[in-house]
C-alpha cells in the first residue's frame, strides 16, 4: 500500500507506545498516534487527557481534548486540578506525547510566541498542560513535522523544557521526569545523545535521506554513527490509521 | 441562597465595567450565552480569566469588552489559532490587551488556592521555562521542611465567576455533569458568582458522577437553554465541531468579525 510521509509519521510514533503504560495525549497528531497505538499492538494504552479524562477509549478521534466522547469512554473523569495535582506532577503517567510550534537541540519546546514577548511576531496558544507533563512524565515523546522553521538552534520562549542547555539542568530544575526520549518526524528519528543530551538522528523513514534531515533542521544535525532505516507502515497499520481519521 | 433571575438581569446587576470576570468551562459547559450578554450590554475594562479562552473569548475580545487576559491556553481547541486574540495582542485591535500567561497547573492551583481561602498555591513547575520571567505572579518558594525550591502562584479571587452546568432546582441548588474542568473551584474562589443552566426544575435527579454546588454558595441562577452552544452540555447536546471550524473564518477577518457582532450580537465595533 503506498502511504505519506504524514501517515509514516504518525505510524513511527504510534510504534514507540508500549501496551500497559499511561500515556497524557496532546490533541493532533500525538492524539492520532495514540489511538492508533491502541488499535494495533497496545490495547492496554492508558489515554489521559487534559480535560480529565483516564483511559478514554474513543471510537473516532476527538477535535478537542474535552470532547465528550472521550467522557464516555473514560475509566473515569477528574476535575482539572486533580488532573494536574494527582496525577501527572507525581510522576505516575509514564509518557508525555507533545506536538510543538518550534524545537531547538536540546528538545525544549516553544508553543507560545515568535518573535519578542512584548512585541511578538506570531503569538501562539500558550503553554496549556504542556510544562507540568515535560516535567514530570516519566519520558516525553515529540510528534512535528521537520522544518528549520520548526527546528531551531534555540527556541526563542522555553514553554516547555527538554534539556535546558545541556546535561544537568533537568536535575538542576527538580525536574523528575526523564525528558525527551523521541522526535518523531516526517523524515526520520531524533534521539538525545546519551553524553551531550542533543538531539541526534538516529532513524531514516524509508525513502528518506540524512541531506532532507540536515534540510530541514535549523541547526547543524548530528546522525548517529548507528543511523538506521525504520520500517514502512504494514497494510494493517494504514488500515487503522485510516478507517480512525474517516471515523473522525 | 441564589436568585433566580434572567440571564439579563445577572449580567446587569453581576458584572460591571472595570471587574475582573471569570468565564470557565473545559470545552464543556463552557458559559457562551452568558459571554454574549456581556458583550450586548457592552461592558469594558474587563480583566477576563480563563484557563483555555477560546471562540466565545475571542469575541469578548474582538468586541472590545476586555483590557486585560489571564489565561494559560488561548486557541480555537483542534482547529488552529484566536485570531481576535491575536490581533488584539499583536495589533492593539480594537484595544490594547494585557496578558498574563500561566500554565494549567497554575491556573488550576490558584482557582484552588482562591476556592480554599489561602493567598497562594505550591506546585512544582515553571521551572526552567521563560514563563516566570514574563509573568509576575509566579515566584520561587523554599519548603520550610526540606529546603526544596517550588514556585507559588496567588490565589485567584475573581470579582464574578460565571459557569455554565445542566440543572438547577427551583431553590438554585445546581447539578452538573460529565468533564467537570474547573468549575467548582470558580464559583467557590469568585466573590460573585453566576451559573446559567440548561433548565430548572423541581427536583434534582441522582447522576452518575454528578456533582451539585449548593444554592448558598451561588449569587445567581439564569435558565439559558442551550447556554453553552457551540460547545456541549453533557446528556443535553453535542459539541458543534463545525461551529468551532467555521469561526476560524470569521475571526480572521475584522471585517467578517464587525458584521458578525452587528447581525448575530446587534452591536457595532
Amino acid at each position: 500500500m503506498s502511504y505519506t510521509s504524514d501517515e509514516m509519521m504518525t505510524v513511527a510514533a504510534a510504534r514507540e507506545l508500549r501496551d500497559g503504560t499511561a500515556c497524557f495525549v496532546g490533541i493532533g497528531l500525538p492524539s492520532t498516534a495514540a489511538n492508533l497505538a491502541r488499535r494495533t499492538h497496545a490495547p492496554g494504552l492508558v489515554l489521559v487527557y487534559e480535560s480529565g479524562t483516564l483511559g478514554a477509549k474513543p471510537e473516532r478521534l476527538p477535535l478537542s481534548i474535552g470532547d465528550g466522547e472521550l467522557a464516555e469512554t473514560a475509566d473515569t473523569v477528574v476535575s482539572v486540578p486533580e488532573v494536574f495535582n494527582y496525577w501527572v506532577q507525581p510522576g505516575r503517567i509514564d509518557v508525555g506525547f507533545l506536538g510543538a510550534a518550534q524545537i531547538d537541540r536540546f528538545g525544549n519546546i516553544n508553543t507560545t510566541v515568535i518573535g519578542g514577548y512584548d512585541d511578538p511576531k506570531v503569538r501562539l496558544p500558550g503553554a496549556g498542560g504542556a510544562p507540568e507533563i515535560a516535567a514530570h512524565c516519566g519520558e516525553v515523546f515529540v510528534v512535528v513535522r521537520q522544518s528549520p522553521r520548526t527546528f531551531v538552534d534555540r527556541v526563542e520562549f522555553v514553554t516547555s523544557v527538554g534539556f535546558g542547555s545541556g546535561p544537568g539542568d533537568r536535575e538542576r530544575f527538580g525536574l523528575r521526569g526523564a525528558g525527551p526520549r523521541f522526535v518523531i518526524t516526517d523524515i526520520g528519528v531524533l534521539e538525545p545523545d546519551p553524553e551531550t543530551c542533543e538531539l541526534t538522528l538516529t532513524r531514516l523513514h524509508p525513502g528518506s535521506t540524512v541531506e532532507q534531515a540536515r534540510e530541514a533542521t535549523g541547526w547543524d544535525l548530528r546522525v548517529s554513527p548507528d543511523l538506521r532505516t525504520g520500517e514502512a507502515p504494514t497494510d494493517a497499520e494504514l488500515a487503522a490509521l485510516r478507517a480512525l481519521k474517516a471515523a473522525g | 441562597m441564589a436568585e433566580i433571575v434572567s440571564l439579563d438581569e445577572a449580567v446587569g446587576e453581576l458584572i460591571h465595567d472595570g471587574d475582573e470576570v471569570a468565564l470557565e468551562g473545559f470545552t464543556h459547559l463552557i458559559p457562551v450565552a452568558a459571554g454574549h450578554e456581556i458583550i450586548r450590554q457592552g461592558r469594558r475594562g474587563l480583566t477576563l480569566v480563563r484557563m483555555t479562552p477560546d471562540i466565545v473569548y475571542d469575541q469578548l475580545i474582538g468586541a472590545g469588552c476586555a483590557r486585560k487576559l489571564v489565561f494559560s491556553w488561548g486557541g480555537n481547541p483542534g482547529v488552529g489559532s484566536l485570531h481576535r486574540f491575536r490581533d488584539a495582542v499583536q495589533n492593539s485591535w480594537p484595544v490594547p490587551l494585557e496578558i498574563e500567561e500561566h500554565s494549567h497547573a497554575g491556573m488550576a492551583n490558584r482557582y484552588v488556592a482562591g476556592a480554599s481561602g489561602l493567598p497562594f498555591a505550591v506546585l512544582r513547575g515553571y521551572r526552567g521555562t521563560d514563563l516566570p520571567a514574563h509573568t509576575a505572579n509566579i515566584k520561587p518558594i523554599t519548603c520550610p521542611f526540606t529546603g526544596e525550591e517550588l514556585t507559588a502562584v496567588p490565589a485567584l479571587n475573581p470579582d464574578v465567576g460565571v459557569v455554565h452546568a445542566q440543572r438547577a432546582d427551583r431553590r438554585g441548588n445546581v447539578q452538573l455533569w460529565g468533564i467537570p474542568g474547573i468549575q467548582k473551584e470558580v464559583v467557590l474562589a469568585s466573590k460573585r458568582s453566576l451559573v446559567t443552566v440548561e433548565e430548572i426544575v423541581d427536583e434534582l435527579e441522582e447522576r452518575p458522577g454528578a456533582i451539585t454546588i449548593p444554592s448558598w454558595v451561588i449569587t445567581k441562577v439564569a435558565e439559558a437553554p442551550g447556554g453553552a452552544r457551540p460547545s456541549y452540555a453533557h446528556g443535553y447536546y453535542e459539541r458543534d465541531n463545525d461551529a468551532y471550524r467555521a469561526w476560524d473564518a470569521v475571526g480572521r477577518d475584522r471585517e467578517r468579525f464587525r458584521s458578525w457582532l452587528t447581525t448575530e450580537m446587534g452591536v457595532g465595533a
